[in-house]
């Protein structure tokens, strides 16, 4: 077995991403709790304040959100821009687009139709 | 025993693609990620038929007046916990030290709890005023996407136990560990899917 506690610096010979979480010991972890926490505590903060022009806040909630998510992502999962990460990322790139698609595709589309329907008084008239 | 190869190049110019195929714990790791991201995608369906039935209460209770945002933090505060020391209990694991392992699962198992009590508290208060998912569309959804997020959570904790009663009965053999890394990313997995829980269902109402 290939030593598990080297570093990529004497990679050589050794099997792509043999390191994955032997990085970061207790304070990677600590580092990504303060941030969540943080995060957190804004997006609460966010949701009640009046300081915030109100129709901004929808956007100042999404994009707290979407900080802590990144936040999860690269200190409790791990998961980088580097080289041996290159799979995890691409299928999480993968991830992320179809989420995209379904919710922002099912909202767009849910208005249009929504906003093309007839109300319930014509319907009835219809069927009349 | 791994092959090292003496090509007498610096380690750092071998391309990744010489270096031999992934230990069998980076494909574990691998494939559970790819299932996590389609649990995700699953969600990503319930999230787009809240996100369109929101506004749909037929009369009934909106949001606004049903949500207890107090609750809803602490709440969250259980769960992010939780996955921090989810993550405790993955160094333990890594030190192959029973007791902190033991130690940080059952701190991870009591949150979890806690969070699933409170969870079924507010179901309970809101059937009880009349808030049942059978009321309106918006209820319909909003049962179906936090009741899918615990019930996640409910087998998230039933799967620590059984691991914990490997962890016990087998010890740290690679198998049992490789089992204990998958559960531990399917518990952060349940974090993330509550963070958006939390900004479109119980901030997003307003």
């Amino acid at each position: 077995m290939a030593d598990p506690t080297r570093t990529d610096s004497t990679a050589q010979g050794q099997p792509p991403g043999l390191n994955r979480g032997q990085r970061g010991g207790i304070l990677n972890y600590l580092t990504g709790l303060v941030f969540a926490i943080v995060l957190t505590l804004a997006s609460f903060w966010a949701a009640e304040t009046d300081l915030v022009y109100g129709p901004a806040v929808p956007v100042l909630l999404a994009s707290l959100a979407v900080a802590q998510m990144g936040v999860h992502v690269v200190f409790f999962f791990h998961i980088s821009t580097g080289p041996e990460d290159a799979n995890n990322f691409l299928a999480l790139a993968f991830g992320v687009f179809v989420v995209a698609l379904v919710v922002f595709g099912s909202m767009l589309i849910m208005n249009n139709l929504d906003a093309n329907m007839p109300s319930l008084d014509q319907i009835m008239k219809m069927q009349r | 025993m791994s092959v090292v190869v003496e090509t007498g190049r610096p380690a750092d110019e071998i391309p990744y693609s010489e270096r031999g195929p992934a230990p069998l714990e980076n494909v574990v790791a691998f494939g559970f990620w790819l299932f996590l991201l389609s649990d995700v995608v699953l969600f990503s369906g319930l999230f787009a038929a809240y996100a369109v039935l929101a506004d749909r209460t037929a009369g009934g209770p909106d949001g606004l007046k049903l949500f207890d945002r107090g609750s809803v933090l602490l709440e969250t505060a259980c769960l992010l916990f939780s996955s921090f020391t989810v993550g405790l209990c993955a160094l333990a694991i890594e030190r192959r030290s029973p007791a902190a392992t033991y130690l940080w699962a059952a701190v991870t198992f009591a949150l979890g709890a806690a969070f699933l009590g409170l969870e079924v508290k507010e179901f309970l208060r809101m059937i009880d005023a009349g808030a049942a998912p059978t009321r309106s569309a918006f209820l319909s959804a909003f049962f179906t996407l936090v009741g899918t997020h615990g019930l996640h959570v409910t087998l998230g904790l039933a799967w620590l136990v059984a691991m914990m009663a490997q962890v016990v009965t087998l010890g740290f053999l690679p198998i049992v560990v490789r089992r204990l890394l998958c559960f531990i990313l399917f518990w952060h997995a349940l974090d993330i899917v509550w963070i958006g829980v939390f900004t479109i269902v119980y901030l997003g109402a307003r």
